[in-house]
């Protein structure tokens, strides 16, 4: 029997990078969730730029499910490298798109899937004589039949194109007319619609759809960035690109048309920071954007930022690694390197968004944190939240807020002042107050440097003043943990001994997880912490718990080790569940995990069983 | 000791500048550099130079790397900021102070192993940005601050201290910045303060990226035979394109003779120095010509001290950016802000 199924499905393309399946893939997502039915989109692509493999996955689902649910149960296979591996991966009773223009050699299909060819090159050749638009209308072609097939609501592609090309108005009928090709073949050609089908709803609301890395590049816009300084690397580049889009929008002087902004594009990771912490030491709000090897590169001066207590904000779009590991696909396994950056004795303010939204949120209020906190500020993301476009919150923003500056005396303060000293802890929060360059002629001036000091920013090598310096960069950590977003807890509907951590991109996956746990019967409290250092609430939670599973992408397990580090806790009672394969992570595995986990402690004692 | 500050008594006599500031308002405390370091006198020939400026210090913003001549901004302009950032990375911390307020006066300090080796990029990069700065290099062809090692202006055949040869060819920052695009490009002798003070003034009044490479002979490394950055090496092939009178760097010697002339000048140490004024015909509005007069005297053995290149009405980075006026830093939420609204429109797009 062929799979049947009612807005709940996964659906895939296999394309070959560069063929401009991309925006006709999207169009095709973007008319799910106009149906009002939620979908989450995932980009799959390796690390080249032409004529390799890359794909497309849509999950629709009605439930709202936004993580990676695994596995394909419609494939539309346009790339023949790939096309057997393709075959492979669709579910039992699955289905299965090809151009049909050109035959398969026999022996290559499945008995059990049902097979849907269409012949597109065909279809387009004795349409379009351009080789270009015969290759694009193809993918309208595609979509246009997908609409019969699926039973969409064919009104919302067709106002979707009007929407793309508006302006290039003459675009529009020839787009629509492929659409209608594509979609009056299936029809003629096959039982539409077929077991899968959309059905308009109305579980969307008022969520929008939006990739992560342009979140958080409006998060900046908003947190009141003037500097920007980067260098490319995926999967980060989007974000410093996306800056740079919206700062051309919106931060031009209205009468000499002037930038409010500076963007530069550095020779290097060690340039762009050292620009960020330039910028940031002269009071503007500063960031960078990278990922894992870019991190490695800024180590000395972020250590330097940290002793000196300059803010900066580093965005870094975590990617599988060590080194260039598998640059383009995802993993969240620069949380050790960042927390810990540099050498010495270091220690980092992270924040940990979910999603776009999130990305937006911390990715505007990191610059208050870092202003506040004098300090460097990681907004950890992953290419999972970065590089997608997820069904998320709207934005939002209040407009009573004014930028926190923190501590910044200006000359009037210094002329009110008794004292100044740039290290003294005058409020006992562990922050001095700074002055910026210039500022004023006779008072308030100061000396930066990375080698140690006293309260007066001289240098001094004296033990003791070092140690008080040292001491009070803890104080200030302290006073970090009291201003980050608080851990979010929920706790399941029966007392349970066992509880989840999390954080991030996990998110989505992991909620639908404690469904399936909980009608296997497991019941978990979830913690998804946001911040580090780790608020009070974290030790708690645990302390609540005989067990705590730790859920995270990466082999290392290294937010349980970070866990185990700063709130001395046995490393028994935190049990790793491990996803680094670079796929987003899934229900499926993590439900599997822990639920094969827990189904052991019916027949083992609950230590050994987890340890 | 850096953290001896000098006594801040000023007599009542001591000439002031058309704002009402003494040499001592520029000065700052007390080095902690080798007695007669190259690096000191230009640390007093900064101070010399702001002074005849008139410039605010605290308008200044001093930044440098890591090493001894990065030490140096400790020892002047003591009401400006100051920042000792990392070895080789003071173009980058430069750019970006510069970024955030195109206000200030930006002077780079820095020596040759922070820039023609660790940070030959950063180097490179600032000045092909056109950041508007003076940069400083105090070149003595080593390494001080770690005892001696070859650094890259080190020239092939030189011995180390040590007795080694340097079988490495060596790069002359002067060369590279007038290939990079510098608008501004000098080179001077750390004890010929009467070239060095104006050529400091004229870098700092200079809109773009204005590189010096000041040869600043270490006294404790690289002051021996067989070196060819030591006080005697440099003054037999000093040759000058303008500013001529050379100094030692301790007390200041005071020449005075006719441009187009030479004069012999004994120093401290009974050497005598031969002195050439000003070569009047040096043009130093073309580029072309000045990487050619370099790479000839280059190759006589012959260091050409002087302004070699300028560019008079250059652009700079924040021109290039075409960023406003106001420095980024005193932009606040309204001006940065696009609002709700704004973001409304956004959410509305992305359904
Ligand atoms: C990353 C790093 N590597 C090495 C050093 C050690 N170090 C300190 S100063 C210096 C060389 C300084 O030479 P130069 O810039 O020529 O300055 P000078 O002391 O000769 O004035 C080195 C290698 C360092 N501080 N940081
Ligand atoms: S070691 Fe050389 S460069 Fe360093 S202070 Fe002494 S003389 Fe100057």
């Amino acid at each position: 029997m062929p799979l049947a199924a009612v807005n709940d499905f996964v659906i895939r393309f296999a394309n070959v990078n560069g063929s401009g399946s991309a925006s006709a893939n999207e169009m095709f997502a973007r008319a799910i969730m106009r149906m009002g039915i939620p979908m989450a989109p995932r980009n799959v692509f390796p690390s080249n730029i032409q004529g390799l493999p890359t794909w497309f996955e849509i999950r629709v689902t009605e439930a709202g499910h936004l993580g990676a649910r695994g596995g394909t149960d419609f494939m539309v296979a346009m790339n023949p490298q790939t096309f057997n591996a393709d075959v492979i991966s669709i579910e039992p009773d699955g289905y299965l798109m090809y151009d049909s223009t050109r035959a398969i050699p026999p022996g290559q299909l499945r008995a059990d899937i049902t097979v849907i060819g269409i012949p597109l090159t065909q279809i387009c050749n004795a349409e379009y004589t351009d080789p270009r638009q015969r290759q694009l209308f193809k993918n309208i072609i595609c979509i246009g039949a997908l609409s019969a097939l699926l039973d969409m609501d064919f009104a919302e592609l067709e106002k979707l194109i009007g929407e793309q090309y508006k302006g290039k108005d003459k675009l529009i009928a020839p787009n629509v007319h492929a659409l209608h090709l594509g979609r009056e073949y299936a029809k003629a050609n096959f039982a539409c619609p077929i077991g899968l089908r959309l059905k308009r709803t109305d579980k969307v609301g008022d969520r929008i759809l939006i990739e992560g890395n342009a979140a958080a590049a409006l998060g900046a816009v908003y947190g009141g960035a003037t500097v920007c300084a980067w260098y490319p690397i995926t999967p980060s580049s989007s974000l410093a690109e996306g800056f740079a889009k919206y700062c051309g929008k919106f931060r031009h002087d209205p009468e000499t048309k002037q930038a409010r902004y500076a963007i530069v594009q550095a020779e290097d990771e060690i340039a762009s920071i050292g620009m960020v912490i330039g910028a940031a030491w002269n009071g503007a709000r500063a960031f960078t954007a990278t990922s894992g090897p870019g991190i490695s590169l800024m180590q000395e001066f972020l250590g330097f930022a940290y002793f000196a207590e300059i803010p900066a904000v580093v965005f870094d779009v975590q990617r599988a690694g060590p080194s260039t590991g598998m640059p383009t696909r995802t993993q969240q396994c620069d949380l050790i390197s960042c927390a810990y950056a540099s050498h010495g004795d270091t220690k980092h303010v992270l924040l940990l968004p979910e999603d776009a939204t999130e990305a937006f949120e911390f990715g505007a209020s990191s610059f208050d944190y870092a202003d506040r906190l004098q300090t460097p500020v990681f907004v950890l993301l992953d290419l999972d939240i970065g590089m997608n476009h997820r069904l998320c919150r709207p934005l939002s923003w209040d407009d009573s807020k004014t930028y926190d500056r923190g501590k910044v005396l200006s000359a009037e303060d210094l002329d009110k002042a008794k004292d100044f000293g740039r290290y003294m802890d005058v409020d006992g929060d562990g922050i001095g107050y700074r002055t910026y360059p210039g500022t004023h002629p006779t008072k308030g001036t100061f000396f930066t440097r990375g080698t140690s000091h006293d309260a007066r920013a001289r240098y001094s090598e004296n033990g003791a003043t070092y140690v008080d310096g040292m001491q009070r960069l803890l104080r200030k950590l302290d006073t970090a943990k009291g201003i980050l977003p608080k851990p979010l807890r929920s706790n399941a509907d029966k007392p349970t001994r066992f509880g989840v951590i999390y954080y991030g991109s996990t998110a989505p996956a992991m909620s639908e997880a404690a469904e399936i746990l909980a009608k296997r019967g497991h019941s978990l409290d979830l913690m998804r912490i946001r911040a580090f250092p780790f608020h009070q609430d974290v030790a708690s939670f645990i302390a609540d718990h005989d067990f705590v599973f730790v859920v995270e992408q990466n082999r290392d397990a290294q937010l349980r080790s970070l866990i185990v580090n700063e709130l001395g806790i046995d490393p028994v009672r935190l049990v790793p569940v491990l996803h680094y394969d670079g796929s987003s992570i899934t229900a499926r595995f993590i439900s599997n995990t822990i639920g094969d986990r827990l189904d052991t402690l019916k027949v083992t004692p609950l230590r050994k069983a987890l340890s | 000791m850096t953290y001896l500050a000098k006594p801040k008594f000023h007599h009542p006599s001591l000439p002031k500048n058309e704002i009402g500031f003494t040499r001592r308002d520029y000065e700052a405390s007390t080095s902690t550099l080798c007695a007669g370091c190259g690096h000191d006198s230009i640390s007093a020939s900064i101070i010399e130079a702001c002074f005849e400026l008139s410039i605010e210090p605290h308008r200044v913003a001093k930044i440098s790397g890591i090493g001894c001549s990065s030490k140096t901004p400790d020892y002047f302009l003591g009401a400006s900021h100051g920042f000792n950032s990392v070895h080789g990375r003071m173009p980058s911390v430069l750019t970006g102070a510069n970024l955030a307020n195109r206000e200030l006066i930006y002077l780079g300090v820095s020596g040759d192993g922070d820039s023609a080796s660790i940070g030959f990029g950063q180097f490179a990069h600032s000045v092909r940005r056109a950041v508007n700065m003076t940069y400083i290099v105090e070149n003595n062809g080593v390494y001080g601050l770690t005892k001696g090692q070859f650094s890259a202006t080190a020239d092939r055949g030189s011995k180390s201290k040590k007795g080694a040869l340097n079988s490495d060819s060596s790069i002359d920052l002067v060369a590279i910045a007038l290939q990079l695009g510098a608008t501004f490009v000098a080179r001077s002798f750390s004890g010929d303060k009467g070239q060095l003070v104006p050529l400091i003034k004229a870098a700092i009044a200079h809109k773009g990226a204005a590189f010096i490479d000041v040869i600043s002979p270490c006294i404790a490394f690289n002051n021996h035979a067989g070196s060819t950055k030591s006080l005697d090496y440099v003054r037999e092939h000093n040759e000058a394109v303008n500013a001529l009178d050379i100094m030692v760097g301790r007390d200041p010697i005071t020449v005075n003779y006719a441009p187009g002339k030479v004069a012999a000048v004994t120093q401290h140490d009974g050497s005598v120095l031969n002195l050439r004024k000003l070569n009047d015909e040096y043009d130093p509005h073309d580029r072309l010509a000045a990487m050619n007069f370099l790479q000839r005297h280059a190759a006589q053995g012959q260091i050409v001290t002087g302004l070699l290149y300028v560019e008079a009405d250059a652009d700079d980075l924040h021109s290039n950016l075409d960023t406003v006026e106001t420095p980024l830093n005193q932009l606040d939420t309204a001006a940065l802000c696009p609002g709700a609204s704004a973001l409304d429109k956004i959410n509305a797009s992305l359904r």
